[in-house]
């Protein structure tokens, strides 16, 4: 069986890696200022050209992107080719209810599908398995990328999508699936009910599991491989780095190989913007070096995590990545989406309630919980428990339009909800990851 | 001629009509009438009191969300079928009941006296009168 999906890149010698990252980069930077202004400006202003990246020691000298910028520049800003070369977008929600879309060429896609397919691999995946994906389809990057990987590995690819739980069940028995890719909360979820339709890890075909897109612990995945009965592999993506697949887990379980070939990833000290030395923990940066549509440079994640290299029992020689352990923004991720506090305080000034609101994320048979709690104005309030009902489902159907998920919406009495120091708790996350 | 009730939000939770009662019972407040609608996570208390525009102050003060809506108050024979000849004139004139409830006794017990928020207020005090049945206002409440 083979091991690895591209064994001269995923074990190829640090010098090697070097020396194609090297390249690509300087390629990358050209790339960028050429056809990038926005970017272009942002180098311009710190006065580097494309002159002074000789190579990846350079790469501190580039300007960030935040998701700022990714606000300000929405929809084409950073654009990096002509849109006729544009093949396909995927999108995530943004920090202010501006959604970010990403671009890919045929290239960007092959690329990330290569990256999704590494992880199948690395997850004992062949062209002998049947590979479930019980991402979401569609906007998220979820579905379509580890579908593509799963193709591109010559597996057996069942796009199920997410939900209807009796169906994939019934898909993976039938079918014989060995391999699924899903969020993990889903995932502890299909072992809850198979263990309730009383099918023990025996009946189950699968043999191993790639679940991202959301935090989950270590009791989590003991919890998974023993209910289901099957390896269960982390990977690591996000949307303006193309998806699922810039980092994934080999058979050590004990962090995440980045795929340098595309990706470089620096440590920074989220205040004072410095590189930090292998080891430390900071803020996850990542400068994407082929992608070509959507070309982040040194894009920050607000990921807090910690890198190490080292030989790998696998064999690949792909600096690691930990688990991260928070985020230096507000953003939560529920249910595998992007929300941020901000964007739920727009619906709500929409609908003519006050910013007055306490967000309750919760977790209830393995699957995250979203409870608005918002305050009564003297002006939503009426003797009519109909209108107060329509506007609670209005303000509940706003939500969902915004985030993507559904928001259960408790009205509470005024000035009822925490204020510590003057300044209210606005979420409080019940979730023990 | 209508009376002013008063609704007030109310979140579902332990000893929040306890508080709220609490307050108008320490500001020498008498509930002439009450009547509490419940949804899943909050309700609506209705009261009808001597002087509304007084209690609702003291509801403000305390943080209450209150509103003041008309109802058509009535006295009803305190008999069998008393409430059914009230009903068959708001029938008649096409009046829309929203909802109905009870004001404690008065002096007189062979009177009995029903609150009602009905869908067109003149229409249904119109039709009251010219069918010979009493409708109270703000005033004859006090007097009670």
């Amino acid at each position: 069986m083979k091991r690895y999906f591209q064994e001269e890149i995923e074990c190829a010698s640090e010098e090697k890696l070097r020396e194609i990252q090297n390249k690509k980069l300087v390629e990358q930077v050209k790339h960028v200022w050429d056809n990038v202004p926005y970017y272009r400006k942002k180098m311009e202003e710190k006065g580097v050209t494309p002159d002074d990246i000789k190579s990846v020691d350079d790469l501190h000298k580039l300007p960030f992107l935040s998701k700022y910028d990714l606000r300000d520049s929405y929809p084409y800003g950073l654009l990096g080719v002509p849109k006729k070369d544009v093949v396909r977008i995927h999108s995530t929600s943004g920090t202010t209810g501006k959604r970010v879309v990403a671009y890919y060429t045929q290239g960007d896609l092959d690329l990330w599908e290569e990256c999704c397919a590494r992880a199948i691999v690395a997850a004992g995946g062949s062209e002998e398995d049947v590979v479930q994906v019980s991402y979401g389809y569609g906007l998220f990057t979820g579905g379509l990328g580890l579908h593509g990987g799963s193709q591109k590995v010559g597996c057996m690819t069942v796009p199920a999508s997410s939900g209807n739980t009796e169906r994939q069940i019934m898909f993976i028995r039938d079918l014989n699936a060995t391999i699924i890719c899903c969020t993990p909360s889903y995932a502890a979820y299909l072992g809850e009910s198979m263990k309730e339709m009383g099918l023990t890890p025996d009946d189950i075909p699968l043999k191993a599991g790639i679940f991202g897109a959301e935090a989950w612990s270590e009791e989590m995945r003991r919890d998974i491989q023993n209910t289901l009965g099957i390896k269960a592999f982390d990977i690591y993506g996000l949307t303006e780095l193309s998806g699922p697949g810039v980092a994934f887990e080999c058979s050590e379980q004990n962090g995440m190989h980045i795929n340098e070939d595309h990706f470089i990833a620096e440590i920074i000290d989220p205040d004072t913007e410095e590189v930090l030395p292998e080891g430390s923990q900071g803020e996850l940066v990542f400068t994407a070096i082929d992608k070509k549509a959507f070309p982040m440079l040194r894009y920050r994640t607000r990921d807090i995590c910690t890198l190490t290299r080292g030989k790998c029992s696998c064999g690949r020689t792909f600096i690691k990545m930990a688990k991260p352990k928070g985020r230096t923004d507000d953003m939560l991720i529920i249910r595998g989406v992007n929300v941020f506090p901000s964007q739920i305080e727009t619906v709500l000034l929409e609908h003519g309630y006050q910013a007055n609101y306490q967000i309750i994320v919760g977790r209830e048979n393995n699957t995250d919980t979203l409870d608005v709690h918002v305050e009564m104005t003297p002006e939503m309030f009426t003797d009519d428990i109909k209108e107060i009902n329509k506007r609670q489902a209005d303000l509940v159907k706003g939500l969902l339009s915004m985030l993507g998920i559904k928001a259960k919406v408790t009205l509470v009495a005024p000035k009822s909800i925490t204020r510590s120091e003057g300044k209210a708790v606005r979420v409080i996350d019940n979730r023990k990851i | 001629m209508s009376v002013k009730q008063i609704s007030i939000f109310l979140e579902n939770k332990t000893g929040r009509l306890d508080e709220m009662t609490d307050i108008l019972g320490k500001n020498n407040i008498n509930m002439r009438a009450v009547s509490l609608a419940e949804t899943d996570g909050f309700g609506i208390v209705r009261i009808i009191v001597d002087d509304p525009y007084s209690a609702t102050t003291v509801l403000k003060d305390a943080g209450y969300i209150n509103r003041l809506t008309s109802v058509v108050i009535v006295e009803v024979p305190n008999t069998p079928g008393g409430l059914n000849k009230v009903l068959k004139v708001f029938t008649e004139a096409s009046i829309n009941l929203e909802y109905i409830y009870a004001l404690s006794a008065g002096k007189e017990p062979q009177k009995a006296y029903m609150i009602f928020r009905v869908s067109d207020h003149k229409t249904a005090e119109a039709a009251l009168t010219r069918a010979g049945i009493r409708v109270l206002t703000q005033e004859d409440i006090t007097e009670l």
